[in-house]
């Protein structure tokens, strides 16, 4: 009898342990599988989303079935650019401060619609500062409602638009970003004829490279990027890109935080166009900035105001116009042009191809360009207005601001970004991730500890199966 | 009495004091500069409540901060709801399928907000829908729903399951017995949980993005837009506004719970005797 008992309970013993074991192996393989297939799916599904988003039209059925409920292409027409005033006329516009076409103006006015636009951060006056309210004064001069949205970068609003979720009525790409969505057909062709206020933009910026005869967009502001120095901590005054790559400035420099404004930078020290598609040309830059990185105290945005106004950084390449915001906390900052040529950046006001309301965006973009609306605008954001009218009406301090209207040297020697091939594009970001990898790099201090923290784990957690095994095993004995 | 032994010594109550001044420097620097005359934040310029009147009459961050709360009310309301009933489906069904359902609910906590973030947006758009507060409001379901599940779960399993049944016995409908005996029980639970999903849809950022439309923003969306040129100190007093309306809203939550609890006692000890 006892034998047998003995058999009955050795064989459950063993069919326990089987049992225990089989258990846990599927417990652990469901886990892995699970883990598993998590960590390969989301890449693809991230992948498959992000190729989606950027890809050209007409690639999968997702955009087949997007562009069935797509705007229709309009019929092409060729429009007349307004005849420019002729040079000596340019100062007697026929205007009266705040008098506006009430017959253009009240053409939708009980017809209830609304137009939703899309510009930068802190872009367009709001009423703060007792300058206008641009919206509300819109919206009571035409009764069409504005909704006002925001976005912080080009890549954000290309693919916001490219998601084709969304529509907006009025958008503000800088002047690259408006030569890819013409090229990507993302833009709808403006009616001049309905924006007579296009006679008061500066000729030279209408017709510009990144878009022939001014089709699909109209100039809202201009700027440079200039050397934002402070006079106390730099000796002299910067006239070159070099000195940003100055031993003596070390730990005081900034840069841009992007890769676009810092290559261009790094290009324009070496001499090349910033526009500059060779592989070489980018290496080169590339090097320069790794160079230049021990030099650097951090890579900004706008952070760069606090910096610059506690005296914390003595150099940074900024938007000149920026700086004007910074002098009134701090006397001592002062803008300078390098000989090699900077950026001259133009962000226009454009009408996607979607847009439910085209007439009404043209006429909101025909409002900003009202020069009482400009100036007072122009006065708001601290950057150049490519609105004749409007800058006759600004105070004599702002027409004469180097920092926000540079002489005629520096626009002479600059550069405007265009729209860079996708190869070039890719290239560059490589490029810049290394650039920014360089350095103290996270995997050398902080892989260690991560390890042996895993290990530790790892080591208790066999322990504990290992002795909840052997627990088990103890209490069959009993 | 003060045990010694029991008690907080100098050292760990110092090492609290350095955490908690950690976590709330920033707040109170934040708050400290709402109150400064000049934009800038390289010194004192004088106390002024100049952003205050200007954070009332800006149209923009009023609106994004009323779209702010709306989503998030709603749809941590909406959450907690789904999010309850599913908890208490999920802890009635057998292992496997349990396992299985679990696993599918932290995929949202695990996965990145931009992947969250592209692929609902990618779902509106095959759906024909267009981007608006709807679509934002059943975007942060979606993600908020995992943490209230997450938040239930627990008290379920505490419950005893036999009260559901005992109170049927004694003569409940299901639908009774489930209000009056089930809820009261696992009522913490759920109220973290619809805070949690409070938290996180007042916080987030990459899923509203892609998902919000071209009428509504919320407020992370406008004050990361800021970030070109400068963030006005305006959100400083929002911020600070915002912060001392959550801080009395726990003081209040805790002194309640701390009077309750002291009833309780001497209830108890009423009885005891």
């Amino acid at each position: 009898m006892n034998k047998i008992k003995k058999e009955i309970r050795g064989s459950s013993k063993n069919a326990d342990k089987r049992n225990f074991a089989v258990q846990k192996c599927v417990q652990i393989s469901k886990i892995i599988a699970v883990f598993l297939l998590t960590v390969i799916a989301a890449p693809f599904v991230f992948g498959a989303a992000g190729m989606l988003i950027t890809s050209e039209k007409g690639g999968t059925e997702l955009w087949i079935m997007t562009e069935a409920y797509s705007y229709a292409e309009p019929e092409e027409e060729s429009y007349e650019l307004a005849e420019p005033e002729a040079e000596g006329a340019e100062d007697e516009f026929d205007y009266e401060y705040g008098e506006y076409d009430e017959a253009y103006y009240s053409r939708f006015r009980n017809a209830g619609i609304s137009i939703s636009v899309y510009n930068w951060g802190e872009y367009l006056s709001d009423g703060s500062d007792d300058l206008m309210d641009i919206c509300a004064a819109f919206t009571e001069l035409t009764g069409i409602d504005v909704y006002y949205t925001n976005f912080a970068t080009n890549e954000e609003l290309y693919a916001k638009l490219k998601g084709g979720s969304t529509s907006y009525d009025v958008i503000f790409p800088s002047d690259y970003m408006v030569a890819r969505m013409i090229e990507e057909d993302m833009l709808a062709p403006l009616n001049h004829e309905n924006i007579p206020n296009l006679k008061y933009i500066d000729p030279q910026f209408m017709d510009p490279e990144y878009d022939p005869g001014s089709r699909y967009s109209v100039p809202y502001t201009w700027n440079t990027v200039g050397i934002i120095y402070n006079t106390k901590l730099v000796d002299e005054v910067p006239d070159s890109w070099d000195i940003l790559w100055d031993e003596k400035y070390k730990g005081q420099i900034l840069m841009f935080s992007n890769s676009r404004d810092a290559f261009a930078i790094a290009c324009k020290a070496l001499g090349y166009s910033m526009n500059t598609e060779s592989e070489e040309e980018l290496h080169e830059a590339a090097a320069l900035l790794i160079e230049q990185k021990p030099l650097v105290q951090a890579y900004v945005m706008d952070q760069i105001f606090d910096k610059m106004e506690n005296n914390e950084a003595a150099i940074a390449p900024y938007y000149s116009g920026d700086a004007t915001l910074m002098m009134p906390y701090n006397e001592n900052i002062a803008v300078a042009f390098p000989k090699e040529g900077t950026n001259l950046f133009i962000d226009a006001a454009c009408i996607p191809k979607d847009a439910r309301q085209k007439d009404a965006a043209e006429m909101f973009i025909n409002f900003l360009n009202e020069p009482d609306v400009a100036a007072e605008n122009a006065e708001y954001i601290g950057y150049a207005t490519p609105n004749l009218a409007a800058y006759e009406l600004l105070d004599e301090e702002i027409q004469e601001d180097e920092a926000i209207y540079p002489p005629e040297s520096v626009i002479a020697t600059s550069e405007q970004f265009i729209h860079l091939s996708e190869e070039t594009n890719l290239l560059m970001d490589q490029l810049w991730t290394q650039v920014m990898a360089q350095g103290d790099s996270f995997l050398k201090w902080g892989l260690p500890p991560i390890l042996v923290l895993a290990a530790i784990i790892a080591g208790k957690a066999v322990y504990r199966v290992r002795k909840k095994a052997a627990y088990k095993r103890m209490s069959g004995d009993l | 009495m003060k045990n010694k032994k029991t008690g907080a010594g100098w050292l760990s109550n110092s090492y609290i004091a350095l955490i908690m001044i950690f976590l709330y420097a920033p707040i109170l620097v934040l708050m400290i500069y709402s109150f400064n005359e000049s934009k800038s934040r390289s010194g004192w310029a004088g106390f002024s409540l100049h952003w205050y009147r200007e954070l009332f009459k800006n149209d923009a961050i009023i609106s994004a901060l009323l779209v702010t709360l709306f989503v998030a009310f709603v749809s941590a309301i909406l959450a907690t709801v789904i999010g309850t009933l599913a908890a208490i489906g999920i802890q009635s069904m057998k292992s496997s399928s349990k396992t299985a359902i679990m696993n599918f609910t932290y995929v949202p906590v695990v996965s990145p907000e931009i992947v969250m973030g592209v692929s609902l947006m990618l779902l509106f758009v095959l759906l024909r829908m267009e981007s608006g507060l709807i679509t934002l409001v059943l975007a942060h379901v979606t993600f908020n729903l995992p943490y209230v599940i997450l938040s239930v779960m627990p008290k379920l399993r505490q419950m005893d399951k036999h009260l559901f049944d005992a109170a049927m016995d004694l003569g409940c409908t299901p639908g009774m017995a489930f209000r009056k005996v089930m809820l009261p029980e696992i009522m913490p639970g759920i109220i973290t949980g619809f805070l949690m999903a409070l938290t996180f849809s007042l916080d987030d950022f990459n899923v509203s993005y892609f998902v919000s439309g071209d009428k509504f923003q919320t407020l992370p969306i406008l004050i990361y837009s800021m970030t070109r040129r400068r963030v006005s100190p305006e959100i400083n007093a929002l911020s600070a506004i915002i912060f001392v309306i959550v801080l009395l809203v726990l003081i209040i939550v805790n002194v309640q719970d701390a009077r309750r609890e002291k009833q309780l006692r001497r209830k108890e000890a009423a009885l005891n005797e």
